[in-house]
């Protein structure tokens, strides 16, 4: 009777949806990366020459970096075994009964035509590794806006734009999974937000993993020039494989003077993937960041989404929510990189630690010598549910002016007892209980995301509490 | 045998390690009003939390019989469900639910089924107005940021809602001031016209029992009914104290 009662393992079948691939239909390059592979990526993909020698160029720098020296051990991934590069053989198609029967079940799963009903501006949703199913509503078009996908972009009037925004921001030197990204890279988005155009409701991409042992390397560019105005959503989900799966996506952003981007994401990786993702943004004067982002599943996560104020009165938000439970070690942050004078950014990160499961927050905070004025506050809290769970708090500051304003604040707590129950005191079951009280408290990330995604992140947050959706 | 409502029998219960509750007894039957009184520290709000079911409070020795179970083989969620209720002294704050959207997910756990949303709307909004509850605290999350006497008027908005079988009071009236006592005097009240359920009133004050009706009265002294009696007994103890029972032990 008075034994203490823990949360049962969790229930991932509704999201590890495993669909029967049949070789014939796929193509696949041997495994193991080499200067011939990529120069066949590289021809099956059609690009442009440019194109071709930076990624030979990345796997140089690829195959001579070290391992990057911080985060979890990811002893587990073994490069020379996955197969970096699968796609379906469909073409690209802007109807959706064109796309294939079988893709198109696993995506119904995840809710893809739902959203797309739910007048969302335009889908590119990845599966694999090539775009196979895109949509822009026409009015959005109309408006000059750019949404498609990085390869055909490059072949059309914006072949210059992405020759200079392209790894500018992430360069291959970054780090070995950088070089990696810029060798084998697959797929993604490309948006440009002309001058002045407000995007007035929020574009989407949907994309995950289906292959054994294929990595995924999506690139995301996103132009928001002067004064215009993006709400683009990222959401990702991944069935489960008995062998290591690697994503290694990039995101680049690039907010214009005055403009505004809000980015938000919930990664939700079956728990073998190692996800090593890296995303920055740039923002020029008077411009707005506004990263949202929630992380769960995966094995082994590296996400540190980065932004750099570049220009006076820039300013950064990021909100953020990391769920780490059995055999998963979370190693999520930020950083920002304050360069303009009177820029400000504010961090609020929740991380929740379950059934032995490790979430460390790492941040870092860099206010330049120029950033007269600037301030910055970080503020992380952490959820322990059990004895077995870990969390930490790594910040680091550097402030390299007289005139700033910088605050740091950690809290880590652990489930209060006292309210499981005095929620059962009122018939609620106990593990009910806890997954409203940890629904509580990611609820200032949920409050910041569109509803049907606050509704899937409150779903994600009760299969992984209690291990079914109500 | 009978089948009782509520019997507690020689009932022990410890507290980090330390005995708090010696081998008490006591017995309710429906629809009555028990108050139990006495000094701090005597073990009123450890009776409360025994008997439902708070893990802290470990019961070593006795039985607790509820309408034929055995209330101590039950978890905190059935005892709620088979119809026991606990007025907080300290309400807990609950981000990310509001108190509208928690009563009627406890409402729909203890019934087993779905409840119609506009006839929900309407008991609890007309409860509210019985309490002078702002209606817009029914859309606030469950008790972040209400005063203390908000706190109290929704624990009583919930125990009229979910209208229990037995419903323990705990300290319902400390810290109130004078209106707020009346009101969630109020509350009680019209809990017992609504019908059979019991209470036991814990209180070291009487300021609440001024309009409501009693049927017993116990004064619990370190940590056993040292007199039991009817509603007099505590008139008496509003004029003499509980001196004269702590020169006895």
């Amino acid at each position: 009777m008075k034994e203490k009662t823990y949360v049962e393992d969790v229930n991932r079948t509704v999201y590890d949806v495993k669909d029967l691939e049949t070789e014939d239909k796929f193509f696949k390059v041997d495994s193991g990366l080499t200067p011939e592979i990529v120069e066949q990526i590289s021809k099956e993909k059609n690009d442009p020459e440019w194109m071709k020698e930076f990624r030979l160029k990345s796997l140089d720098i690829y195959n001579e970096m070290a391992m990057v020296p911080w985060g979890p051990e990811i002893e587990g991934l073994k490069m020379d075994d996955i197969v970096t590069y699968v796609r379906p053989k469909t073409k690209m198609t802007a109807d959706w009964k064109d796309v294939p029967e079988d893709i198109k079940k696993t995506f119904e799963r995840l809710g893809i035509p739902q959203a797309e009903r739910e007048a969302l501006a335009g889908v590119g949703a990845q599966y694999d590794s090539e775009l196979v199913y895109h949509n822009v509503k026409e009015e959005v078009a109309a408006m000059g806006v750019v949404y498609t996908d990085l390869e055909s972009a490059m072949h059309g009037p914006y072949e210059e734009m992405i020759r200079d925004h392209f790894m500018k921001l992430v360069p291959p030197t970054d780090h070995k999974f950088a070089a990696l990204h810029g060798a084998v890279w697959s797929g993604g988005s490309f948006v440009y937000v002309p001058a002045g155009v407000t995007v007035e409701i929020p574009l989407q991409s949907y994309f995950r993993l289906n292959a054994p042992g294929a990595g995924q390397f999506e690139h995301t560019l996103i132009i928001v020039d002067e004064g215009a105005d993006l709400h683009f959503i990222e959401g990702c989900s991944a069935p489960k494989y008995n062998i290591a799966n690697l994503h290694a996506g990039c995101v680049e952003l690039f907010v214009g003077k005055n403009a505004r981007l809000r980015y938000s994401t919930i990664e939700n990786w079956s728990k073998n993937m190692y996800n090593l993702n890296t995303k920055r943004a740039k923002v020029e004067e008077g411009g707005r960041m506004e990263w949202v982002s929630g992380s769960f599943g995966s094995h082994v996560s590296y996400l540190y989404p980065m932004t750099i104020l570049q220009g006076d009165n820039s300013v950064m938000e990021y909100t953020g929510i990391t769920f780490a439970g059995e055999t998963q070690n979370l190693d999520t942050g930020m950083k920002v990189v304050q360069n303009g004078k009177n820029t400000s950014s504010a961090v609020n990160s929740k991380s929740i630690s379950k059934s032995g499961g490790i979430s460390t927050f790492r941040s870092a905070v860099v206010i330049g010598k120029n950033a007269d004025g600037s301030k910055s506050s970080v503020s992380c809290s952490s959820l322990m549910l059990d004895r077995q769970s870990r969390s930490d708090t790594i910040p680091a500051i550097e402030v390299y002016t007289q005139n700033a304003d910088v605050g740091h604040e950690a809290k880590i707590g652990k489930i209060s007892d006292e309210a499981v129950f005095y929620l059962m005191s009122r018939g609620i079951p106990e593990e009910d209980a806890k997954a409203m009280i940890v629904s509580g408290f990611a609820d200032n990330v949920s409050k910041e995301l569109p509803l049907e995604y606050a509704v899937e992140m409150n779903n994600l947050i009760r299969l992984e509490m209690v291990g079914s959706i109500g | 045998m009978s089948q009782c409502f509520l019997k507690i029998n020689n009932l022990k219960v410890n507290v980090e390690d330390k005995e708090i509750l010696h081998g008490l007894d006591l017995e309710i039957k429906p629809g009555e009003t028990h108050v139990l009184m006495g000094p701090n520290g005597a073990g009123k709000s450890t009776l409360g939390h025994a008997l439902m079911g708070n893990p802290r409070y470990e019961v070593t020795g006795g039985s607790i019989e509820f309408m034929g179970i055995d209330l101590l083989e039950e978890n905190v969620t059935d005892r709620a469900k088979a119809g026991i209720f606990l007025s907080f002294q300290n309400p807990l704050e609950v981000p990310g639910i509001t108190l509208s959207n928690f009563i009627r997910n406890a409402m729909e756990q203890r019934g087993g089924k779905k409840i119609r949303l506009w006839d929900y709307r309407k008991a609890l909004k007309k409860q509210m107005a019985l309490l002078n509850m702002d209606e817009s605290y029914a859309d606030r999350d469950l008790n972040v940021g209400f005063s203390g006497g908000e706190k109290k008027k929704s624990e009583i908005l919930q125990l009229l809602m979910l209208n229990p079988k037995f419903a323990i009071l705990d300290e319902t009236d400390s810290g109130l001031d004078v209106d707020a006592v009346r009101t969630v005097s109020k509350g009680v009240e019209e809990f017992q016209k609504n019908g059979e359920g019991a209470l036991l009133i814990i209180t070291h004050s009487t300021r609440i029992l001024e309009s409501l009706h009693v049927d017993y009265t116990h004064v619990l002294v370190n940590g056993k009914i040292v007199e039991s009696g009817d509603a007099s007994l505590v008139d008496q103890i509003n004029e003499e104290g509980f001196e004269k029972y702590l020169t006895q032990n």
